[in-house]
């Protein structure tokens, strides 16, 4: 397929709270995809970075900071900012300039340090700014993930210990990667037990967030046939569309959602648009999928992904984790890698975790973790103004 | 929670986003070209990317709606937030109103725990305390099971 380039190495700094410069941890993760690919430093003509906007300037221009952490060689770079989607919005960039044959191989990386202390919005009486109206009137993050869990409850007849069997089944599979932050197994009794933040959701039932780097060598197919790498996994698609207007579901930090009263608009939801235009662009539908790594923010999060992700009828996700399919050795394993249950958050580095981890299972190399016979994967995020990604990598 | 003695005036916690007195409404905007409702106010453009039409009228939003989703707060936010001391934990709720298709956030009235909620109940809106400053009573506006 000539859309198709190939992934020739992955790599990825433990996810944990290690306090050290974000560039440490690209560069580890660059180093280790480096030498999983085989290629050398040199032969990258394209440094594709996802920025982080908490690390001051070197943050902004990502690419350019790794390539000179590397070690200047004259590569051309990249920045892309796209909250949770960024590490895919860079992934883009480097497929492109692939694809339209300006180079051959180009090293995708993001990495991130986690803030010391809550970050909080600037004080004042601001009301134009929709980050001061909803911590005045009393509503944080978790609150949005609480209210999309507690539909679920009313609508399909989820309940809290539904929530808690996703924390369980992600902490078992987590328990089982070296590269994750929280490597302990939990019982639904230790989640019950955990405190209350947003009826229905517990502490355990959200996710940190951490320090962590990932990174990607991809390559024109050509060039992986030349180094005898003609079987490595493939990126099929790469979907990373905004939202439709209007926008149905509330989304965090609006007070609102869009209003749907104009004629011929109707109410769309952001998360379920993601994965069409993958789906579309790889020419599968979700029966081929083997495997997916989604973004459980919360655990009730990565039930309404699998639905999205259209594995299931919308309202039946429960019905497949009760089940155990969407457990490691069941029908279709949901967040092999512990998901970010077990990593926390690294914003641009974690869509680029997502892809590494379906990298390691496409090729058969994830040990305990390993979903058996797996060819092809999905991934799915969503993060702050519009942005998120759906990515489909076949081998 | 404010003292019931306190002699106070009381005064938008946000200033021309609601109505004063018994029957409270939201004020929002209404695009002339299409119809799109929006809140807050949007003045200067039309986010249907159908139209490109820069007038907007100032609209009351409907005062009633039904439950889309619910839930709580159980530990104290950050500021801007003022909160009581002790905290008093307080229930959440996104509301749909039906002519506006669109769906607002707020408190719920003191009182009314998650337990007392569910999706599709019909709510309305009304007035209370967010928090009291030295000169005044900050009200916002709450969501409120219809009885
Ligand atoms: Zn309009």
């Amino acid at each position: 397929m000539s859309n198709e380039i190939a992934i020739l190495g992955a790599g990825m700094h433990p996810w944990g709270k290690w306090g050290h410069n974000f560039v440490e941890y690209g560069v580890a993760a660059a180093r280790e995809a480096l030498a999983d690919a085989g290629v050398p430093w040199r032969d990258v003509r394209f440094v594709s970075g996802g920025a982080t906007v908490r690390c001051g300037y070197p943050g902004y221009v990502a690419g350019a900071t790794f390539a000179q952490a590397l070690g200047w060689q004259g590569a051309e770079v990249n920045t892309s900012y796209a909250a949770c989607a960024s590490g895919s919005q860079a992934l883009a960039a480097a497929r492109n300039k692939i694809l339209a044959g300006e180079c051959e191989v180009a090293l995708v990386v993001g990495a991130d340090t986690t803030p010391k202390g809550f970050l909080a919005p600037a004080g004042g009486y601001r009301p134009e700014d929709p980050d001061w109206v909803r911590f005045y009137l009393g509503i944080t993050n978790p609150t949005y993930f609480a209210l999309y869990a507690r539909r679920r409850m009313d609508l399909y007849g989820d309940t809290q210990a539904d929530f808690a069997k996703v924390k369980v089944k992600n902490a078992a599979a987590g328990s089982k990667n070296p590269r994750a932050r929280y490597k302990k197994c939990f019982t639904e009794e230790d989640v019950a037990a955990s405190a209350m933040v947003a009826d229905p959701l517990r502490l355990m039932d959200i996710c940190a967030t951490s320090d962590g780097g990932a990174a990607l060598i991809v390559s024109s197919v050509d060039y992986a046939k030349r180094i005898g790498k003609g079987d490595a996994p493939r990126i099929a698609a790469i979907s990373t569309v905004t939202p439709s207007f209007a926008s149905g579901v509330v989304e965090m930090p609006d007070i609102a959602t869009d209003s749907a009263a104009a004629e011929g608009i109707d109410a769309q939801s952001f998360r379920a648009a993601l994965p069409i235009k993958a789906y579309e662009e790889a020419g599968i539908g979700p029966e081929d999928v083997d495997v997916a790594e989604v973004y459980d923010l919360s655990t009730a999060l990565e039930l309404d992904w699998i639905e999205d992700l259209r594995l299931c009828e919308r309202g039946d996700a429960a019905k497949l984790l009760r089940a155990g399919d969407t457990s490691i050795g069941g029908r279709i394993p949901v967040n092999p890698s512990g998901g970010l249950a077990c990593f926390g958050e690294a914003v641009p580095a974690q869509a680029l975790a997502q892809v590494c981890e379906l990298t390691w299972q496409l090729r058969g190399q994830s040990g305990e973790r390993q979903v058996q016979g797996a060819k092809v994967g999905i991934t799915a995020n969503q993060g702050l103004f519009g942005h998120g990604s759906s990515v489909i990598i076949k081998r | 929670m404010s003292d019931p003695m306190s002699n106070k005036p009381h005064a938008a916690a946000i200033e021309g986003w609601h109505t004063l007195g018994e029957q409270p409404h939201l004020i929002g905007t209404r695009c002339c070209g299409c119809g799109t409702y929006f809140f807050p106010k949007q003045t200067h453009y039309c986010k249907n990317p159908d139209c490109d039409s820069s007038e907007f009228e100032e609209v009351e939003l409907s005062r009633t709606g039904t439950v889309w989703s619910y839930t709580n707060a159980c530990y104290k936010p950050p500021a801007p937030f003022v909160a009581a001391e002790p905290f008093e934990p307080y229930t959440i709720a996104a509301v749909q109103l039906e002519k506006e298709q669109m769906t607002v956030l707020g408190q719920v009235v003191e009182g009314v725990s998650t337990a007392d909620l569910k999706v599709g109940m019909p709510m309305e809106l009304v007035l209370e305390t967010l928090h009291e400053t030295e000169d005044d009573i900050k009200v916002t506006w709450k969501w409120k099971p219809v009885a």
